[in-house]
């Protein structure tokens, strides 16, 4: 069992994120929970990095470790060097639904972190990510006229407007209807290797992680510690019918302990 | 709801209307049949209306009810909503003050008129006064609910984008906590109507309220007394209304979706 | 150590009751007493016996506008709620008569009435009625339209359909609604009696500053009416708690 894989291929030798020895414990009605167990994690500048595990086994709680909105009981994240003690503009989480504001239109959503720059420059930013996420038209709509997608659309929009270092993305597709589901992974695909941030991808589809990844990371059940982690050394655009595709999915379905029959 | 068919577009006129002349048509036939000489007849309130008109008298007391209402509610709005807010952000400061609050406001607007009168003298000021305490109770209840419903993933999306509490509190959780606050407000005029009715009964010499006790005292003229009823229902409808259209405007409908 | 909760707000309201005393000490000879002389208002009241008799005739009128009020508008108001018709034709008449404010109808009360128990009464009841009526029309709109289906899948006749799906459907609302149009019963009391009676706590306040300006038995007045009327919120919010009357906080 591995805890830490050397990253491989053309990376900055500094890793952009860094978990060490993380852990995290909940404290409900008197009786401590740990939820996160030592977990050790290394990712390079511009990684697709998918988080995997079974259902409630803390991946949730990882993501919101790291991302700063949890304070870990032990153990410690540092980006770029720096500690993580809380929330920050250059780390922006997309969250599973409702995430939207639903009292601004698409453009004030998209222009809400940016508040501090000058007009033209904001309406530039706004009008570039509206085209980016393929929301034209929709500018003066408000999330109540959007669907499910076009909503999680423009939460990334939103997230990307402030130029965020680390994108990470909670379960961002799992309200959404599988043929959505899959119109939206090449989008976020197209979306990360146009801007290449680093993103942070939580999901319980092993389908998912397994398209969109660079590396997945399986946590176990709780209390989750790193069990394995993957890489996926397939080039983009990849063939979901290939062999090393479904080999590499076998691997990881075999990791979580599923069986590939039913 | 359980009737088989879906009433059509000029039923919603035609069952009112009916409903309306059933109820004239009692209302009349019962002051011919009961012969009496006070109440009166559906006729001689028309003309009271019309009376009223004339004298110029209905549209001084309607403007002298409408200010005392748009003042004394203003000032609740104005000194409600910031307080509300602040008290359904810091739970502490909630629990603090909250008993006050539960201790303060069963006690009936109208039951301050002693000492409303101890400090503002008998007259507008008195009146504005009861408006305010009417009214603003509704909408500190109405703010704090509003701020504790905010869903909890607001203020995080808020603060990942850097937002200090005070720009927090003003660009996400009121806009959140907008629509309820609104529900808050619109019975917080309600209530303002009927306090300020109330209110003039008792301890001001204009006004609807006034109307009706005058009405009443200098002369028995009960078509005007019941003709100034009818206008407090007409205007505290039509302020509802008006108060609803507010609650259509596109920022705030997402709140209401689910409202019938 | 920890603090018992009940510590931190009791402690603010002795603060708020010293920062009136010092104030009306600093003015001396000015009207508005101070909680000291409000406290020995209350007594005063006990001791003679008033207290008691005011508070439970107020009650007493409360209590009987009020259930009139349910006992009349509830059933009337679910059967409008499911008839749309019958909802179409009466709903604009309740809007109108809604905002005038029972008070409106002092004179109309008295005509049919004269002075006495029966005018408050009469006042509480027009004043309870009318949210009432719209409470329960409004909660038989709230019922999620699966539970009625369900109800007819079963086939149940039409009494058993009102009474095991209609009626547990709309509680958790009626209680609601019933607890605050309780709380306006109480503020209707209260200023109905200012007017039109001659006892009661609202007559209390008006005759203690018309017979000799006794303010510290006003304010001891408003007290206790606030007080009772904590009172009556606190016992119907109990009410809400049962179990079976709960479900739909639980649910959701």
């Amino acid at each position: 069992m591995s805890q830490t894989q050397v990253v491989v291929s053309g990376t900055k030798s500094a890793p952009k994120l860094r978990a060490e020895h993380l852990g995290v414990v909940y404290d409900r009605d008197g009786q401590s929970m740990p939820v996160l167990e030592d977990i050790d994690l290394d990712i390079s500048d511009g990684e697709f990095i998918c988080l995997v595990g079974p259902s409630g086994c803390g991946k949730s709680t990882l993501l919101n470790a790291m991302a700063g909105f949890l304070s870990p009981t032990s153990g410690s994240v540092t980006i770029d060097r720096e500690t993580v003690t809380g929330p920050d503009p250059r780390r922006i989480l997309v969250f599973q639904e409702r995430g939207v504001f639903p009292w601004l239109t698409v453009e004030g959503n998209i222009g809400f972190g940016l508040s501090k720059l000058p007009r033209a420059e904001r309406e530039r930013r706004i009008a570039h990510y509206v085209k980016t996420v393929r929301l034209e038209g929709f500018e003066n709509s408000y999330p109540s006229d959007l669907s499910g997608g076009m909503k999680q659309r423009l939460q990334v929009a939103r997230a990307l407007a402030v130029n965020p270092d680390i994108l990470f993305l909670d379960e961002p597709f799992g309200a959404l209807d599988s043929i959505t589901r899959v119109i939206m992974r090449g989008e976020l695909l197209r979306i990360w290797q146009a801007e290449r941030r680093t993103i942070l991808f939580v999901t319980h589809d092993i389908d998912e992680a397994v398209q969109l990844a660079d590396r997945v990371v399986v946590l176990s059940s709780r209390p989750a510690r790193i069990k394995e982690v993957l890489t996926i050394d397939i080039a983009h655009p990849r063939n979901i019918s290939s062999p090393r595709y479904l080999e590499l999915r076998d691997e990881l379905l075999k990791q979580i302990g599923l069986a590939y029959e039913i | 709801m359980s009737s088989l068919t879906k009433p059509r577009l000029w039923e919603k006129f035609f069952w009112p209307l009916i409903a309306a002349a059933l109820l004239l048509a009692l209302w009349y036939y019962s002051v011919v049949w009961t012969a009496t000489k006070v109440f009166p007849s559906p006729l001689s309130v028309e003309k009271g209306i019309v009376e009223l008109f004339h004298k110029h008298v209905l549209w001084a007391d309607i403007a002298d009810s409408l200010r005392r209402v748009a003042i004394g509610f203003g000032l609740a709005v104005i000194v409600g909503i910031p307080l509300g807010l602040s008290l359904g952000w810091y739970p502490s400061a909630n629990q603090v003050v909250n008993p006050v609050i539960q201790l303060i406001r069963p006690i009936s607007p109208i039951a301050w008129i002693p000492v409303a009168i101890i400090f503002f003298g008998v007259g507008d000021n008195a009146a504005i006064f009861l408006v305010f305490l009417g009214s603003i109770f509704p909408i500190l209840v109405a703010c704090i609910s509003g701020v504790s419903s905010v869903p909890p993933i607001f203020r995080s999306a808020g603060r990942n984008f850097g937002l200090s509490t005070p720009q927090l509190l003003m660009r996400v959780i009121f806009p959140a906590a907008l629509p309820q606050i609104l529900i808050g407000a619109r019975l917080a005029l309600g209530i303002a109507w009927l306090v300020v009715v109330a209110g003039e009964m008792i301890a001001v010499d204009s006004g609807l309220g006034y109307l009706v006790i005058d009405s009443r005292n200098s002369g028995k003229r009960y078509d005007l007394v019941v003709a100034a009823m009818l206008m407090i229902g007409i205007i505290g409808l039509a302020l509802d209304f008006c108060f609803r259209r507010l609650e259509k405007i596109k920022s705030v409908r997402w709140g209401f979706r689910d409202a019938s | 150590m920890r603090f018992p909760r009940w510590l931190r707000p009791a402690l603010f309201i002795a603060a708020l009751l010293a920062i009136w005393e010092i104030a009306v000490d600093l003015h001396p000879g000015q009207i508005l007493p101070g909680p000291v002389s409000v406290a020995g208002g209350i007594v005063d009241l006990l001791q003679h016996g008033l207290l008691l008799k005011y508070v439970v005739a107020s009650l007493f009128r409360v209590t009987w506008g009020f259930i009139l009020a349910a006992v009349l508008a509830i059933p009337i108001g679910l059967a409008l709620g499911w008839y749309r018709r019958g909802e179409l034709a009466f709903n604009p008449l309740v809007q109108i008569f809604r905002p005038v404010s029972p008070l409106a109808w002092i004179p109309i009360a008295i005509l049919w009435f004269g002075v006495g128990d029966l005018a408050a009464i009469f006042l509480i009841f027009v004043g309870c009625f009318f949210p009432l009526l719209l409470t329960a029309m409004s909660a038989v709109h709230n019922i999620p339209a699966v539970y009625i289906n369900a109800g007819r899948n079963f086939g149940l006749s039409p009494s058993a359909f009102v009474s095991r799906v209609l009626y547990p459907a709309v509680i958790p609302q009626l209680l609601v609604g019933l607890r605050i149009t309780l709380g306006v019963a109480w503020l209707v009391v209260v200023a109905a009696e200012m007017i039109s009676v001659n006892s009661g706590l609202g007559f209390l306040i008006v005759d203690a500053r018309n017979a000799g300006n006794r303010y510290d038995l006003v304010l001891a007045g408003m007290v206790i009416i606030g007080v009772i009327g904590l009172l009556l919120d606190i016992g119907m919010r109990s009410l809400e708690q049962i179990k079976s009357f709960r479900w739909r906080s639980l649910e959701s």
